[in-house]
């Protein structure tokens, strides 16, 4: 066979990942290799930033300058490797606990000051490696382990949040929708400033298994079902918009200075060397 | 045959997804739970099972019978 490509962009000895069977990290850690390669990003100039969980187990696998940091705290590291190497395409790999809830404050003012990163959450709506807990995107009513009953607590929408912060790119796509992933990610890679995307993937193992999809493949025909792509969502009467229905593509795309520029001016005016 | 596997077997978890999504119902689940070609003769390399497998496992090619088919024609 042709050998793939993106496989020189894999630790090939930290291969098979430790994700559970049928994780749907292995199929967006999968389509950032590709957006990389494709956008043409080298691994000497792209740098991997992660937090704490499954998700950020990724880093780990990806052949980069890669930094596994405390939880919550990616994007602080990151913009510490921004604002001291402007010239690195940083990618930052987060949860849906990682970056919502441990790190949401950073989350939010990273999205606030506008630094040039590329956020990718990977959201499977649960604490996968502590043993399923809800995460503040479990969606209300799905089962997780501190959420017997149901989970009563409205969950965050991080495409809105990030919007609403400032984010200047904001994209969700899915581990089913593979093709459209790449392009979400690839996109985000195009906007200069603090760029996001949503990639919901399934957690069969902790969400799965409490919500009746304990099949992995059930869990993406679930998503198959129901995205809906932004054009056609707009356009979809309120009343439409019911059960677990979301839009998937790109929400919101702008430019604005980059929180480097700015402190570069800054470092100018007060007399230092700018790098 | 139409197509080329490639299996990376240390790879496999046997999540099925691969399974699931084959439009013509090619691949199973061995004993042991990992995949295999059931029905090679009836895939139409349409690459679903390896878009989506989270592991890595399953490679598919198309094989090029115009490039055979090409040398022949040569002479």
């Amino acid at each position: 066979m042709t050998e793939r490509s993106y496989e020189k962009y894999f630790r090939q000895n930290r291969l098979p990942h430790l994700w559970c069977p049928g994780c749907g990290n292995g199929i967006a850690m999968k389509a950032i290799v590709q957006a990389i390669e494709n956008k043409g990003w080298t691994q000497d100039n792209t740098v991997i930033v992660s937090g704490i969980g499954c998700s950020s187990r990724a880093s780990g696998y990806m052949d980069f300058d890669t930094l596994h940091t405390a939880h919550g705290r990616a994007i602080p590291f990151a913009t510490g490797i921004k604002l001291s190497k402007p010239n690195l395409n940083v990618v930052v790999i987060t949860g849906d606990g990682d970056c919502t809830a441990i790190g949401g404050n950073h989350f939010i003012h990273g999205c606030r000051r506008n630094i040039n990163l590329n956020v990718i959450l990977f959201n499977n709506d649960i604490y996968g490696m502590t043993g399923g807990q809800a995460s503040p995107m479990t969606p209300l009513g799905k089962k997780a382990t501190t959420a017997p009953y149901g989970s009563i607590d409205r969950p965050f929408d991080a495409c809105n949040l990030a919007q609403a912060a400032g984010a200047t790119f904001v994209a969700r796509s899915t581990a089913f929708h593979v093709q459209h992933l790449v392009k979400m990610i690839q996109e985000s890679f195009d906007n200069t400033g603090f760029s996001f995307v949503e990639a919901l993937v399934q957690c069969p193992t902790a969400y799965g298994r409490k919500n009746r999809m304990a099949e992995p493949a059930k869990m993406l025909q679930w998503m198959k079902d129901n995205a809906v792509m932004k054009n056609v969502w707009d356009k979809l009467p309120e009343e439409k918009k019911i059960g677990e229905k979301f839009p998937i593509g790109l929400f919101y795309n702008s430019e604005s200075e980059t929180y480097d520029v700015a402190y570069k001016k800054v470092i100018q005016a007060a007399g230092g060397i700018a790098k | 045959m139409k197509s080329e596997f490639t299996l990376k077997l240390d790879r496999c978890k046997g999540c099925g997804i691969c399974v699931n999504f084959c439009p013509k119902k090619v691949l199973a689940l061995d004993t042991l739970g990992k995949v295999y070609v059931a029905h090679p003769e009836d895939c139409i390399a349409c690459g679903q099972c390896e878009l989506r497998c989270p592991d890595y496992a399953i490679f598919v090619d198309k094989i090029k019978e115009a490039t055979s088919q090409g040398t022949e024609n040569k002479g």
